[in-house]
């Protein structure tokens, strides 16, 4: 378990390798909130579970159990800011704490690169750690800017589903993150294809391209007035960016707006 | 296994022609093609798996199909290099010279602490997908 509000901070691919924007409004948000971002050196990516779980489920399960193995040596409880690697680290860390001979098997696999590997670090993204833990009410304090958008929010498919590992026990229609966007003064605004897929998944988008867009195309075309698209995960941002005229935001850099930071601090410009 | 509802459930099923149920139905009669490439159309969204009447996890079950694919070399090219980027950098998506300086005018360590600034957690990695014999060729 983390010390309180510290973490070992997960960052992906996505977010340092393409998105870094991202990383720097989370970074601000969280030093205002106390909320602790520790390095996890040599991490890597978490793994893609849209190819490296269609190859290799073994695989899969052991690189992930590196990344966790990283953050349980500087005991903490990890803090990720992608749907994707949730994912795969928050699936990989229930399925190892529930299933002892694949809790073996990867502390055997992490002996040969010399790794206890005697505990499974927990796993958190960190819009439901903001939601659940820390509270709205305790988020709303640091509130000065009270914006005033209208948003159309996507929460993409792995920050719910599977539902046997996630906060939310609601799938169907969650309200969690309407009710973090709207703690920064904006409205979210309901939308006909609001809960479906972006269509970047399974290694769709790598893989298929074609259809891949096709799925954010008919998403994206039900939205109708909104100022932004936001979202909790690096790879949904770029593919619906990637197809939409509404400008994108991850929902770090619309609180950090909230928070009285510019654009200049946030290395963006903002345009509605 | 016939209600339809992962069929009716599924992203892709909307814009192209794939049909959950029939894979699924395939997969039980032992009647998969490994070639087929609707294979690779599920995004793993989860929406078949959660509802399915019967409970049948489905989304895990594809992946099984693929892992059979992979195993038979059948598989889409943009998936090898992936692969290939986290065997050589271990990023699926790794950094390029103009994120470096994004990162440095943002204030940001230039290259993130990760395996990319860590050479021996990259070993780490390496040995680790060697272990089930994968290394992927150029």
């Amino acid at each position: 378990m983390s010390p309180k509000n510290d973490f070992a901070f997960f960052l992906g691919c996505l977010i340092p390798n393409r998105l870094p924007e991202i990383e720097k409004a989370s970074r601000l948000v969280c030093e205002r909130l106390g909320i602790g971002l520790q390095d996890m050196e040599g991490a890597s990516c978490c793994p893609a579970p849209g190819v490296m779980k269609s190859f290799d489920k073994s695989l899969w399960v052991k690189l992930a159990g590196r990344n966790l193995d990283i953050a349980s040596s500087m005991e903490m409880d990890i803090i990720t800011l992608c749907n994707g690697c949730y994912g795969t680290l928050k699936d990989a860390s229930m399925e190892l704490k529930n299933n002892e001979e694949l809790f073996q098997k990867v502390k055997d696999a992490m002996a040969l690169i010399g790794r206890d590997f005697d505990r499974v670090a927990d796993v958190h993204h960190i819009v439901e750690y903001l939601y659940f833990d820390y509270g709205l009410e305790n988020i709303k304090k640091h509130i000065s800017n009270s914006l005033d958008y209208k948003i159309a929010a996507h929460y993409g498919c792995h920050l719910l589903k599977p539902i046997k590992y996630r906060r939310s026990d609601n799938f169907e229609n969650p309200k969690f993150f309407d009710e973090l966007i709207e703690i920064t003064g904006s409205k979210s605004i309901d939308y006909a294809e609001k809960r479906s897929c972006c269509g970047a998944g399974g290694g769709l988008r790598s893989g298929i391209k074609d259809v891949s867009l096709d799925i954010a195309r008919k998403k994206v075309s039900t939205i109708h007035g909104a100022d932004f698209i936001v979202t909790p995960c690096p790879f949904c941002h770029m593919q619906l960016e990637q197809v939409s005229n509404i400008p994108v935001l991850y929902y770090t850099q619309l609180l950090a707006m909230a928070m009285g930071f510019s654009d200049e601090d946030l290395g963006i410009e903002v345009r509605v | 296994m016939k209600c339809g509802s992962c069929t009716a459930s599924c992203p892709s099923g909307r814009v192209v022609a794939f049909r959950t149920r029939k894979l699924v139905e395939d997969r039980a009669l032992g009647e998969i093609d490994l070639s087929d490439i609707s294979i690779w159309y599920c995004t793993t969204c989860f929406n078949c798996m959660e509802r399915c009447p019967r409970g049948i996890d489905i989304t895990e079950e594809i992946l099984k199909i693929r892992e059979e694919a992979y195993r038979q070399d059948m598989v889409l090219e943009p998936h090898r290099a992936v692969l290939m980027y986290i065997f050589k950098t271990g990023h699926a998506v790794p950094i390029k010279d103009e994120i470096k300086a994004k990162r440095t005018s943002l204030g940001l360590d230039e290259v993130p602490p990760t395996t990319h600034r860590f050479s021996a957690a990259l070993d780490e990695v390496r040995k680790l997908m060697e272990a089930e014999n994968i290394e992927p060729q150029e």
